[in-house]
């Protein structure tokens, strides 16, 4: 035998390997419309299945499959165990298979209701969708779900594929009528570019080859769509973006800023801004490890070298100076809901952006999208899967595109700052400026001036625990001894404020949330005039006395632990809420039907189910006398 | 010439595992990337060194070494890390060591389970690594065409498939709790016949055991195994031929059939794989124990 040498076929082959450029693309459609089917049908079709693993699916078709022991070319889709048990396709699926002209990457998501998040999480990298129609079923709720979120991820290519046309006998009135009520839908999404393709992915008709069975077609096969579609932006002639991933410092003799160029050219010797700090500068070099370039296109990743000393780091973008992203700290725009835990208005999230995480509350929700009717609802909360329309409140400025014109500076997600699971993902619509023209007026008397007048540092006990905890009567005590000491002190307690700052807010976790928020806001102001704060409230939810630790100054806020246990409170019940909450007279009562979260780090616990009060009281004064405050 | 308009599939591929990289340099206290000497690792080691370019990467790779590999693997591994100059940690499960775990002895099960998903396990706590960067990808098996980039292990270090984070453009969630770990898989996008493309076209240096070459071996159940040491025993009736062979994947040497071929270069092997008729793993005897193994070697925090 003699060595292989390298054939013609092989010679084209790898020519084209340099210009074949790859498609991504989802499919989604209602649960049984055939995509798992479909996704098969063009690997096998396009002979990607090898041998052995078309052997093992004719094994599972037997025992699992949905076509009577045939082959069920879904299988070779559907990978995990739990999914071919229960024969649908649970979570997002991404496939590779390449042609002459293309390569493609393949998300296969998912049609059940519950798992919408999976679709929105394939549908943001892909350039276009193909969304399936049972012939038989036309355009259901699903489909327009479906259209709705490919529409907000910015899709604008669909190649609308009516499947099992073997079931409604290769009709064309059945295929024109679904194309026009899609067509009519889609349009009002701002989703004009529809390729109508009538198909069976069981017999392969119009996947690849032309289906026989329908000779009054003439448009492109489902394949010849994917190889034609013309998906690319013009993301080279827009403006230049690349946010900056890593700061390369290897020796003291070299400083480059490592990214992925979002969009535009680059070359040397370019004016670029850094933003949002908004500071110029220019482009030395385009270092790569296969040598310097000339130029770099949208896309690639590369390490820039500035030529002034200037102060970039992880983060920041660096732009086009003639047309630079926006910058502003607060946002409106649509947020998809990815957890089972709601969604609440002002409760503090980590907001992921290019290279960027910020603190984030969401400060308004306008409405929620109903996505099948495309109406506006009013919510207070989020449940999962919900879309809503929001104004969102970051911690600092940052740069950003409309997401309409740059899915990179213009897409986010929401982290939970505990559990640290992705919760929500959103695009920016644009910045809502209110910050930004109200100016701060800066007074002469400020909180150490004040501080001083009153011989004290200012700052807040947050006494947080259980209703019948003794929480306000430990407050109370506290509050004698200051006055006594002479220091100038003020109670806010949670119930007292329901008769007037609060008295809108119901118990529900939205209302409770807003709740912390106000009185952290109006304590906040007390410790600028320099007062000490006995903040008395239930605060169930670590989220939000975190949120109110920051948003006071290091070191002010002081989190009391009212420590005692569910029956000592319960059976103290001092004003007979326990009772009804337990005969159900009212809802939402912590610890009863709504959970109660103990501090991680408290600064002071008090074990209030075992000392009196003064002996409380104490405590706090020996606590606040160590830390100088007094 | 046409206008090429955008990145070629090669280049996308290479800039967006570059891009996955470097967010794990930054995002991560102490990352490591598992190196396991085959094709894949050649290629992340290589993508590992654009990314951070004129440096050197920012963290160690980690060999864990189940003692099975072949002769020639271990060679190639000292060279590459002399190369590269990169920290190489070589891990050993000592206990299983010590009580002679092969697979010969004791079945691939065990042995992988032990010497592989075990010793991996133990690596990582002993080192305190909190991210480590792997070559699996989407292409090989059915149930990694569902996984992450960054696919979180729980502090036993399962995967669990029903509670995986949303990952969305390219925001890549790197946050972890306590106890919680990071497996990252820069090449999901990539496929077998990318990956020797990308070979080709960088000349990446690979172990030779991927080339074809007179070679000793013996079959057994249906695949071609390599008499690559004195610890493969005969059994009765055997005698080892000498065919020509390469291997299409590296691993354990009692768990890597080889298949007869005389592709003998890079470029031959991409022209044998284009009218190839069976896909990599099945060289593999892990995959064929049983239904859905991978899936459930991943869940006890197999690779």
């Amino acid at each position: 035998m003699s060595p292989v040498t390298p054939s013609q076929e092989f010679r084209a082959y790898v020519n084209a390997r340099e210009t074949r450029d790859v498609l991504r693309f989802i499919t989604c459609g209602s649960v049984d419309d055939g995509k798992s089917t479909l996704i098969g049908r063009l690997l096998y079709e396009s002979k990607l299945v090898f041998q052995d693993q078309l052997d093992r699916v004719e094994a599972d078709s037997k025992r699992h499959g949905t076509q009577g022991g045939a082959l069920d070319l879904a299988l070779l889709v559907d990978g995990l165990q739990a999914e071919r048990e229960q024969g649908i396709t649970i979570d997002v699926a991404y496939r590779t298979f390449s042609t002459g002209k293309r390569s493609f990457i393949v998300a296969d998501t998912p049609g059940h209701e519950q798992y919408t998040r999976n679709m929105a999480t394939g549908a943001s990298t892909a350039d276009l969708a193909i969304v399936l129609i049972d012939a038989r079923k036309g355009v259901m709720p699903q489909t327009r779900r479906h259209t709705t979120i490919l529409a907000l991820l910015g899709i604008r290519h669909v190649i609308l594929a009516v499947n099992k046309m073997d079931l409604v006998g290769w009709s064309r009135t059945v295929h024109e009528g679904i194309t026009g009520v899609y067509c009519r839908f889609a349009k009002q999404l701002d989703v004009t570019n529809v390729t109508s393709i009538p198909v069976s992915a069981l017999t392969g008709g119009n996947v690849i080859k032309p289906s026989v069975e329908m000779g009054w077609y003439h448009g492109p096969t489902l394949l010849q769509a994917l190889e034609t579609a013309d998906v690319a932006t013009d993301r080279e002639r827009a403006p230049f973006r690349m946010s900056v991933q890593w700061v390369n410092r290897p020796d003291a003799g070299f400083r480059g800023f490592a990214g992925t160029i979002a969009s535009g050219l680059v070359r040397p010797g370019d004016p670029v801004l850094i933003c949002p700090a908004q500071k110029p500068s220019t482009v030395s070099r385009i270092v790569t490890a296969d040598g310097d370039l000339a130029c770099a296109r949208p896309g690639q990743a590369v390490t820039l070298t500035l030529a002034d000393d200037v102060d970039v780091s992880r983060g920041d973008v660096i732009a086009s100076p003639t047309k630079p992203p926006g910058r502003s700290d607060q946002f409106a725009g649509h947020l998809i809901w990815m957890h089972e835990n709601a969604m609440l208005p002002q409760r503090p999230y980590l907001l992921k952006i290019g290279t960027h995480v910020a603190g984030a509350q969401v400060t308004a929700l306008k409405y929620k999208l109903n996505v099948e009717s495309l109406e506006r609802v009013a919510a207070k909360t989020l449940a999962l899967n919900d879309i809503a329309y929001c104004n969102i409140n970051l911690d600092r400025q940052i740069a950003f595109d409309p997401y309409r014109e740059l899915k990179e500076t213009g897409g986010f997600i929401l982290i939970d700052r505990y559990t640290h699971t992705t919760v929500g993902a959103g695009m920016i619509d644009f910045a809502l400026r209110r910050a930004s023209n109200l100016t701060r007026h800066a007074f002469t008397v400020d909180k150490p001036a004040r501080s001083v007048q009153k011989n004290q540092k200012a700052c807040v006990l947050w006494f947080t625990g259980l209703s019948g905890s003794g929480k306000s009567t430990t407050a109370n005590a506290v509050e004698q001894r200051l006055y006594v000491l002479g220091r100038h002190s003020y109670v806010l307690d949670g119930e007292n404020l329901r008769h007037g700052l609060t008295e809108d807010l119901g118990f529900t976790a939205a209302d409770r949330v807003e709740n912390v928020r106000r009185i952290a806001e109006v304590a906040k102001l007390f410790v600028d005039a320099g007062l000490i704060v006995l903040v008395s409230v239930i605060s169930p939810f670590r989220d939000e006395r975190q949120m109110a630790r920051r948003m006071m100054e290091e070191g002010e806020f002081v989190e009391v632990f009212v420590d005692a246990p569910l029956e000592v409170c319960e059976r103290r019940d001092p004003k007979g809420l326990y009772r009804k909450a337990r005969t159900g007279e009212i809802k939402n009562f912590t610890g009863i039907d709504s959970p109660y979260e103990p501090p991680e780090n408290p600064d002071i616990v008090l074990k209030a189910g075992e000392r009196s009060a003064d002996e409380l009281a104490d405590q706090v004064i020996a606590y606040l006398r160590s830390r100088v405050e007094m | 010439m046409t206008k090429q308009r955008g990145l070629s599939h090669l280049d996308e591929l290479e800039s967006e595992s570059i891009h996955i990289m470097r967010e794990v340099a930054v995002s991560f206290a102490k990352p490591v990337m598992l190196y396991s000497i085959g094709k894949d690792s050649s290629v992340m080691l290589r993508l590992a060194q654009k990314a951070f370019h004129p440096g050197t990467p920012p963290f160690p790779l980690l060999h864990v070494d189940t003692t099975w590999k072949f002769p020639e693997m271990y060679d190639f591994r000292d060279r590459m890390a002399r190369e590269t100059g990169m920290e190489l940690i070589v891990h050993v499960n000592e206990e299983g060591r010590a009580q002679g775990i092969g697979p010969f002895t004791h079945g691939s099960a065990l042995h992988t389970d032990v010497m592989k998903t075990q010793a991996l396990k133990q690596a990582i706590e002993q080192y305190g690594f909190d991210a480590a960067l792997a070559g699996a990808r989407r292409d090989e098996e059915a149930s990694r065409a569902k996984e992450r980039v960054f696919s979180l292990r729980t502090r036993t270090h399962r995967w669990d498939p029903k509670n995986q984070r949303p990952e969305l453009w390219r925001l890549y969630n790197a946050h972890l709790s306590n106890g919680e770990t990071m497996r990252v898989f820069p090449l999901s996008n990539w496929t077998e016949l990318d990956v020797w493309n990308y070979i080709d076209r960088e000349k990446i240096p690979v172990v030779p055991l991927y080339f074809s070459a007179p070679r000793p071996v013996v079959r057994r159940e249906g695949t071609l195994m390599m008499v690559a040491d004195r610890r493969m025993k005969l059994e009765p009736g055997e005698e080892p031929e000498t065919k020509r062979v390469r291997f299409r994947t590296l691993g354990c040497y009692p768990l890597t059939g080889g298949i007869e071929s005389d592709a003998d270069n890079v470029p031959a092997i991409i022209s044998e794989m284009l009218s190839a008729t069976e896909s990599e793993r099945q060289g593999r005897v892990i995959d064929r124990d049983g239904e859905g193994s991978m899936e459930r070697k991943k869940q006890e925090g197999y690779f």
